[in-house]
């Protein structure tokens, strides 16, 4: 077991913990969005920075990643890294304005204004698809490619790829994308459009390839047309 | 202690990034670039998913995926390069060639590069023909260079069109 301090409480949390797990099972809030219990941590979006350490020493890491260790001292609001975090919401309101899931968490947060130039795109690059697709799905159809402002998200040679079974999981986990079922749409209150589908894959395959909740089917436009409103 | 020596060496019998790495200079070398055909089949045989591959592929500036001309020209924009007048060099190559850097002529002879330095700044301005190092290199001496390597070029190609007409005699 190991001790460490968490906003003050002395804790003690087993080997191999990283601080975001700690946390969240003490009970404290701390947002991410690269993060998915099922998958590896990644590290990627930042979101979940704590500070570490006292007065002039304190830094922030980004506790999805970073392993308790003894007589750590952890601070998982301060001012320092709600300032931080608001900065890096605002920061990603402007990459992808349209996303749910991000606006959410900045009106969460008060985020209220963005002082950046609108960039409208679909993906943050947390990586969460690429490992949906890798470690939960054994695919490996996903993967980054390029460097730097070129980074992004795609198959091998940018065409379907062989693995890929269409199971939807990459499409599932984005916190970002549109392509996702945008819920119940207002000019038709009862949709029920995940009710009335079997699974698209039963068509090529013996078994079902995924048990996701809904089912992707309606997000890949098989039962009803996507109707995108923002 | 002991157990991280023992991913280690697991690590190693794995093929990793690194590996991908040297396995894609080597299809580079032989190559020119790196064929999708043989990528694919490096994935399949390696048993190395085709996207790690792809990742590094795209990573590395030093890799290219589209065919590359038969002399690589590489020109330099480092500091010491930059300062004795690359632009111009490069410029004076780009308008000769009639292409910008980073594409390969019609004719597939030449593909053009820009770099940001080559580690040999005593000799700046540098222009790499095909593996060459030329060192201080002005625009007049770049079209001298450009002359030799079309004259080589015709030459190699008349050879090739007497062997044809030997052959073609000794045919009739």
């Amino acid at each position: 077991m190991i001790n460490l301090t968490l906003n003050g409480m002395e804790i003690k949390v087993e080997k191999r913990t990283t601080l975001l797990e700690a946390a969240k099972f003490y009970g404290i809030e701390i947002p991410a969005l690269c993060y998915d219990e099922a998958l590896s941590p990644y590290g990627a979006c930042r979101l979940c920075l704590v500070e570490i350490g006292t007065g002039n020493h304190s830094r922030l890491v980004s506790s999805c990643t970073y392993p308790a260790r003894d007589g750590l001292i952890v601070r998982t609001h301060t001012e320092r890294v709600i300032k931080a975090r608001k900065l890096l919401l605002e920061l990603y309101l402007a990459t992808c304005p349209s996303s749910r899931t991000i606006q959410d968490m900045a009106s969460k947060h008060g985020v209220t204004t963005v002082r950046f130039k609108q960039k409208n795109e679909e993906c943050i690059l947390c990586g969460l698809c690429v490992r949906m697709c890798a470690e939960q799905m054994q695919g490996k159809a996903i993967g980054f490619v390029n460097r730097g402002i070129k980074r992004r998200i795609t198959a091998p040679f940018a065409k379907k790829s062989e693995e890929c079974r269409l199971c939807g999981g990459c499409m599932y986990i984005c916190p970002a994308c549109q392509a996702r079922c945008q819920g119940p749409q207002e000019e038709n209150p009862v949709c029920n459009a995940c009710l009335n589908l079997s699974p698209p894959c039963l068509d090529y395959f013996q078994e079902a390839m995924c048990y996701m909740d809904p089912c992707v089917a309606c997000e890949l436009g098989t039962g009803r047309k996507a109707k995108f409103t923002y | 202690m002991e157990e991280r020596t023992r991913t280690d060496l697991e690590n190693l019998k794995k093929p990793n990034g690194s590996s991908v790495v040297s396995l894609l200079q080597e299809v580079q070398e032989k190559y020119n670039y790196l064929p999708e055909e043989i990528l694919r089949e490096i994935a399949k045989e390696r048993d190395i998913p085709l996207i790690d591959i792809y990742s590094v592929a795209t990573f590395y500036k030093a890799f290219s995926l589209a065919p590359k001309g038969k002399h690589k020209i590489v020109t330099c924009s480092g500091t010491a390069c930059h300062v004795r007048g690359s632009e111009k060099v490069a410029r004076e190559i780009s308008r000769v060639l009639g292409i910008e850097p980073g594409y390969t002529t019609k004719d597939g002879l030449y593909s053009l590069e820009n770099v940001n330095c080559l580690g040999a700044c005593a000799l700046a301005p540098l222009v790499v023909v095909d593996g060459k190092y030329h060192g201080n290199v002005t625009p007049a001496k770049a079209l001298e260079l450009f002359k030799m390597y079309t004259v080589h070029e015709k030459e190699e190609k008349e050879e090739a069109g007497c062997r044809c007409a030997t052959a073609k005699e000794l045919a009739k």
